[in-house]
């Protein structure tokens, strides 16, 4: 290397962080600095009004799986309540994750093969939706469903039924309410995966007598599988952290683990259990995250 | 050959469901539109067209104060996080990769992969502490979150634009002896705006959608439209927020046409 090269790339470092800073800044003040605060937080005693104790302590960390005994001082049990709330939140993430790629496939699908001109129009159609407030589209879903709602006056007015059903404050109502919202999520990655598809594989397979069935399992999942994992990933993570839907739909009950990291900063009063279930849930999407990196990261290495 | 491969392309089926899923997405929305200009207040029962619920929500108080504080914040954000955004851009596109870029590129991506509940704690904490250490309940707390999470939505457009441009421009304007300052503002600059508005677009739309953030680092009387909404949605609902959510989802759709106009390639 000449050294006119290395004053360069001193150079082009130099002014690169140089302009990154301020960007840097704002969000070591207000992203990255803070979550550093919550993982010495899980540390702390609560304190009796909310807030914390400075003095260490792994209550909060203890208190995620554990509860005091109220019978019997200093003994601890299995927090049943918290499993609940875990078990809900990884379920219906799952479960939202697989049915939207159920139907959001052959959605992509669909959009990756019509004509240029119209494909434009159907992926405007889903970013829509996309980019339409999630507080909205939560409510949208909260209208049809309720009790008083558009689906249960409509089914009550044609005498299908003569009680509203109860839909609403359910894990089903979160779960369709998390498949409506997330859907485009899984739909935009799936679609850039299947318009990079090259369609004379097909017909290299029909012509080798596959049937439908086979050239979908062996054709083209395989060849579509980071778009498959990518909308997975961006489905799952945000639902397994979702607050706002559960919030609505679930009511006080049906909480998730968002809400109930909520609810230590407010009724609850334990700071540290609240901080210590953040970055527990920090802990979980950056594992997918990487798997996800892992994932996409061989397969781009092999083909 | 275009003509086979769109038939051996069909799947059995994945039309019927794809028709389905656009339906149901759309059709939720377009009730709540429908029905923000019903007379009446029951769902599901069409009593005439009025526009008494636009004036309903635009006479009450707190949702003209919510909706005034909401656009504040989303302009300052959506300007804050552009102009950083525009920096960190140049800075870190189009040259001799350096070390720390990949450091750089993590924390600005960095919002969009942590849940929006964890921020919103951790900024909980924090404030709070601030608070109490200067005394000061403004809506500036509001408005440095909301300019720290619009970074990554206002970075990745104005990166793809730089990305695209053509470099012998400003090599060019730098031979016949344009300054570095006069190279950025009268060939860069003037080339990348597109890409500037698209990703102050987005910063925008991401401020103003944004709830959860919102709701932990507030004040008391510092309402954003969206903290209002998921309040009201709370107690018995009332069709104003209908209206406001049709205002709402007119203004997404508006910016997001503009959007694909500005960011669409020329072919």
């Amino acid at each position: 290397m000449s050294p006119a090269e290395e004053t360069q790339i001193a150079q082009s470092a130099r002014n690169g962080w140089l302009l990154a800073t301020p960007s840097l800044i704002i969000l070591a003040l207000a992203a990255v600095g803070p979550l550093l605060i919550v993982l010495v937080y899980s540390f702390l005693a609560p304190g009796e009004y909310g807030n914390v104790e400075w003095m260490f302590s792994i209550d909060g960390w203890r208190g995620i799986l554990w509860t005091k005994d109220i019978f019997d001082e200093g003994k601890f049990i299995l927090a049943d309540a918290h499993l609940t709330i875990f078990w809900r939140s990884v379920k219906l993430s799952l479960m939202t994750t697989a049915f939207t790629f159920a139907v959001g496939f052959p959605t992509a699908w669909f959009i990756a093969t019509r004509s240029p001109r119209s494909r434009t129009m159907w992926l405007f159609l889903i970013t829509i939706p996309f980019w339409t407030n999630l507080l909205i589209r939560t409510f949208a879903i909260n209208e049809v469903i309720r009790n008083e709602g558009l689906l249960n006056t409509i089914l009550l007015k044609i005498g299908v039924i003569t009680q509203p059903i109860n839909m609403i404050y359910t894990d089903g109502a979160v779960f369709v309410g998390m498949t409506y919202v997330y859907l485009p999520l899984m739909v935009l990655p799936l679609f850039a995966a299947i318009d990079r598809f090259d369609m004379r594989l097909l017909e290299a397979a029909y012509d080798l007598y596959a049937g439908r069935w086979q050239v979908l399992r062996r054709v083209i999942l395989p060849i579509v599988r980071p778009g498959i994992v990518a909308g997975s990933i961006l489905v799952f993570v945000p639902a397994l952290g979702a607050y706002v839907t559960p919030r609505i739909l679930g009511g006080g009950k049906n909480m998730m683990i968002g809400n109930f990291i909520e609810l230590q900063f407010g009724q609850g009063r334990d700071w540290p259990l609240g901080a210590s279930l953040s970055i527990l849930l920090l802990i979980v999407v950056t594992a997918a995250l990487l798997l996800y990196v892992r994932i996409t990261g061989r397969e781009s290495a092999h083909g | 050959m275009a003509d086979r491969a769109f038939s051996t392309a069909r799947l059995p089926g994945f039309s019927a469901i794809a028709i389905f899923v656009f339906v149901a997405l759309y059709l939720p929305l377009l009730m709540l539109v429908f029905y923000s200009f019903n007379s009446g207040k029951a769902i599901g029962v069409w009593e005439g067209f009025s526009l008494d619920w636009y004036g309903t929500a635009w006479a009450n108080d707190a949702v003209k104060a919510a909706t005034l504080r909401s656009f504040g914040i989303a302009l300052t954000a959506s300007i804050i996080s552009t102009i950083v955004a525009v920096m960190a851009a140049l800075g870190t596109t189009r040259r001799r990769a350096f070390r720390g870029q990949t450091f750089i590129y993590m924390m600005i991506n960095q919002p969009l992969m942590v849940p929006e509940i964890v921020t919103a704690v951790a900024l909980l904490i924090f404030f709070a502490w601030i608070k109490v250490n200067t005394g000061y309940q403004g809506i500036g707390y509001i408005v440095v979150a909301h300019s720290a999470f619009c970074i990554p939505f206002a970075y990745l457009p104005i990166r793809a634009r730089l990305e695209g441009m053509d470099r012998t421009l400003e090599t060019a304007a730098a031979d016949l002896y344009a300054t570095p300052w006069q190279v950025f503002y009268r060939v860069t600059f003037p080339l990348l705006l597109p890409g500037i508005i698209a990703g102050m677009m987005l910063a925008f739309v991401t401020s103003l959608d944004d709830v959860v953030i919102t709701l932990f680092v507030k004040s008391a009387g510092q309402e954003t439209l969206p903290t209002y909404m998921l309040g009201q949605i709370r107690r018995s609902v009332s069709t104003e927020i209908y209206a406001i959510s049709t205002v709402l989802l007119a203004l997404t759709v508006a910016m997001l046409t503009a959007f694909f106009l500005l960011t669409r390639k020329k072919d």
